[in-house]
């Protein structure tokens, strides 16, 4: 509430422990490569979408991965599928399965279709 | 007593044992001069090593046959705190008035971990969950990873880099090995308790040894060990009495508060006491990082500033027990070099 | 806990603390939200420790909030610190007792920079000569004067006639002790017991009877933050940071706040107002606001002084549940009245009432 001309901030901390990681392992459950990300951002590097929006998928995995569904589900139609990330990984993680099967949870999740 | 051999050995852990091991092979006459009641090491605390994972202890009673050969008096309870002399020559005193001398020294006198009570912010010593990276070795050697009041860890984290690469600790330099048994500890808690969920706080992960990515990728894929890329700026205590921590993860871009019922202090390695001992009474020389500088990065690592001593092991920087062996058997060819050379001249 | 390592680590970070003699210099704003500390500090220095302590009327602000907000430079703050230190010359002290922990941050920033830039030193005296025709020394000891409280924490607890215990359940009370950060965040060994674990209030709890809370955000800024609350619109950010230590530190139903600097105080116990006022949200007990205490003030209880005098009721939040806690007694009718007798203007709006 505003009564004195300012009002609380919104805390920026990922809190680990009050977020819902069920997505993340639902991912890994699926497409067990995603346990295999290192955070290197080569995917992010090559990526058609991430040259013109805000968009990287190594981005999304660590929101993901924390528990940050809200930021991610934000970001993740972004992606265009043409899987040159898949090419790049030097983990040989299935890049496009993990947006495939994260998109389809989070929109699950959103209770509405966001594909 | 006074006695004089060809070659006096300073430390008997894995590099003072494997040199002194060597040189007895070859003929030559040694004193293994060790300051605690056995010798051993480090090695004795660790329970399995990287890359793969075998029983410490077998790579202890390699090293314990190694040294039974008559060529080698062990002397425990012995530490050396002075040498003087030069090339041909050197004299030994230890601590309890024991004089040794030698035709040759090989100064082991290895590295002491980097006591974490000194970064204050984990509390180590005053959260009795907070522990270090020996002390879980211990536990599992012992057979049960528990916590203080005997409940059993459902979140453990392990804190990378403790008294390495900070100058708040005044140590700038890597200890190279602390990442790799961050990995290898956390799939073995795994592997004791079903169900846990660990943590790494890294800020690098320095996997540069033979097989260790391979063991970073496995602890990922096969036992779901989270590395989260930040460091933990400090810990405290909920009213639920489990730690917390805060980090930021770096890779999200944001701050990072989390739970965990045991927190792992991954220790570094600094120059040990008894080499800073012997330094300070003799001529040795040190490198910025306090251990002993080398006559040449490349081509003279074993080679000290005093002709006729000479270095094994992480008396001169970290290494693993891989380079620990082969650092020590480098040290016995240089002095084995330097006595032929030496009897050559005299005769 | 372990005790033994807290103590092993508060002995790392023993300051030596002088026993006699003071230069005091005032807080500006203690005088006005907590006008009973100051004052009660030198009556305790001088009438019940029977020590010598000497303020000079001509000391002036340290200009230290001036300072934080980037309106006076470095070189005018370090010229008038210079001034208190030739006002202490001319008065023959040598050692200094700073009230507030913004000055003495600003003390111990400028000692520092002196030592490893001597040039401005010898900048500073020229300036300093030139403005006033005074000349100064560095002081022989500097201390906070919550480390002169700490130094005679046992002498006080021997006089005690409250301890820092609820009186109807024998148990300690519950304290949370919040540090200003610049008391030792900058320089740890210039604060009793480091910034990590400090010792300096902890110290005073103990030897006081009551017990000291660890929570988790412990070690968080108040959020004051000098140029964050200057601005009207960015107090919410100032706010915010007071209210994560309250988050905190509310399932731990600590009893009372005690704190050493003026801003921390004031902020924990306004902003109370201001969040229950914003939100809705209490943390003491039954709805109530947790009373926030300057170091000064506690000892004054401990001592037996009368709430009234100590200014306790010029708090936002009301001492009454404390002082019921500890057994002290109070006079509801002497509450906003001078010494003789004549009305003092109540604030509106008091918590805890």
């Amino acid at each position: 509430m505003n009564k004195f001309g300012f009002t609380l901030s919104v805390p920026r901390v990922i809190d680990y422990d009050k977020n819902d990681r069920s997505v993340a392992d639902l991912i890994a459950a699926k497409e067990p490569t995603f346990r295999l990300c290192i955070e290197c951002g080569t995917c992010a590097a090559t990526c058609t979408a991430g040259n013109f929006t805000d968009f990287s998928l190594r981005e999304i995995n660590v929101l993901l991965r924390r528990g940050e569904n809200e930021a991610a589900a934000e970001k993740i139609n972004r992606c265009m599928l043409c899987g040159k990330c898949i090419l790049v990984c030097p983990r040989g993680v299935n890049t496009r399965n993990v947006l495939f099967i994260a998109r389809e949870t989070l929109s699950k999740t959103n209770g509405h279709e966001r594909l | 007593m006074n006695s004089m051999v060809d070659v006096l050995v300073i430390g008997g852990g894995v590099a003072g044992m494997e040199a002194a091991g060597q040189l007895a092979r070859s003929g030559y006459s040694v004193i293994l001069a060790e300051k605690e009641p056995l010798t051993g090491g480090h090695l004795k605390n660790w329970y399995h090593l990287f890359p793969d994972r075998r029983d410490g202890n077998e790579v202890g009673e390699y090293l314990d046959n190694l040294v039974k050969n008559k060529n080698i008096e062990i002397r425990n309870n012995t530490c050396i705190t002075g040498i003087t002399g030069r090339k041909g020559k050197f004299t030994a005193t230890a601590s309890d008035g024991q004089v040794v001398e030698a035709e040759a020294v090989i100064v082991a006198t290895g590295f002491d971990l980097f006591d974490s009570r000194r970064k204050e912010e984990y509390g180590y010593g005053i959260y009795p969950n907070v522990i270090t990276s020996a002390d879980l070795e211990k536990m599992f050697r012992n057979g049960s990873v528990k916590l203080a009041d005997g409940g059993v860890p459902a979140r453990i984290g392990f804190i990378h880099c403790v008294g390495s690469r900070d100058e708040k600790v005044g140590n700038l330099y890597c200890s190279k090995l602390c990442c790799i048994t961050a990995v290898k500890q956390a799939m073995e808690v795994h592997e004791k308790i079903s169900g846990v969920k660990t943590f790494c706080f890294y800020m690098d992960m320095r996997m540069g040894g033979a097989y260790y990515e391979e063991i970073y990728r496995e602890a990922q894929e096969k036992y779901g060990v989270s590395f989260i890329r930040g460091k933990v700026s400090e810990v405290s205590q909920g009213y639920n009495g489990r730690l917390v921590i805060k980090a930021e993860d770096t890779l999200a871009g944001r701050p990072l508060r989390m739970e965990l019922d045991m927190v792992v202090l991954m220790a570094g390695m600094e120059m040990s006491d008894a080499g800073e001992i012997l330094a300070g009474k003799s001529s040795l020389r040190r490198g910025e990082n306090r251990f002993f500088s080398t006559a040449d990065n490349h081509t003279a690592s074993n080679r000290s500033n005093m002709k006729g001593v000479f270095y094994a092991g992480t008396c001169t920087a970290p290494m693993n027990i891989t380079e620990s062996i082969s650092h020590a058997r480098a040290a016995v060819t240089e002095v084995v070099s330097y006595l032929r050379e030496k009897k050559q001249r005299d005769e | 806990m372990n005790e033994p390592d807290k103590k092993r680590i508060w002995s790392e970070y023993q300051k030596e603390i002088a026993d006699d003699h003071y230069f005091y210099v005032r807080s500006c704003i203690r005088q006005s939200f907590f006008p009973g500390s100051e004052q009660f500090f030198l009556h305790l220095i001088r009438d019940i420790l029977g020590k010598d302590i000497y303020e000079n009327p001509s000391h002036t602000t340290c200009t230290g909030i001036g300072y934080h907000t980037d309106i006076v430079p470095f070189q005018t703050i370090m010229t008038v610190v210079a001034r208190h230190f030739a006002l202490m010359k001319e008065s023959g002290y040598k050692n200094i007792a700073i009230s507030c922990v913004t000055s003495f941050g600003i003390y111990t920033e400028i000692i520092e920079t002196w030592k490893h830039f001597p040039e401005e030193l010898e900048k500073t005296r020229e300036y300093l000569l030139k403005a006033t025709g005074r000349e100064f020394d560095i002081p022989e000891n500097m201390a906070h004067t919550s480390d002169i409280v700490y130094k005679f924490r046992n002498e006080i607890a021997s006089k005690a006639k409250f301890r820092l215990v609820n009186k109807k359940t024998g148990e300690p009370l519950k304290v949370v002790e919040h540090i200003g950060c610049h008391y030792s965040k900058m320089f740890p060994k210039y604060g009793v017991g480091g910034a990590e674990f400090p010792k300096v209030l902890s110290g005073m709890i103990e030897a006081w009877g009551g017990e000291v809370i660890d929570y988790p955000e412990r070690r968080h800024c108040c959020g004051f933050g000098f140029r964050q609350y200057i601005v009207q619109a960015n107090r919410g950010y100032s706010l915010s940071n007071s209210v994560k230590k309250f988050e905190s530190m509310k399932p731990f139903k600590p009893d009372f706040i005690i704190t050493n600097c003026p801003g921390c105080n004031m902020f924990m116990d306004k902003w109370q107002y201001t969040i229950r006022e914003m939100e809705g949200r209490t943390y003491g007990e039954n709805g109530l606001s947790i009373p926030v205490l300057t170091y000064e003030e506690v000892a004054g209880l401990v001592l037996g002084m009368n709430p009234w005098e100590l200014g306790l009721q010029y708090h936002m939040v009301q001492p009454e549940p404390l002082l019921d806690k500890m057994g002290v007694e109070y006079s509801k009718s002497d509450k906003f009245i001078t010494k003789d007798g004549k009305p003092l203007p109540a604030p509106e709006k008091l918590i805890n009432v």
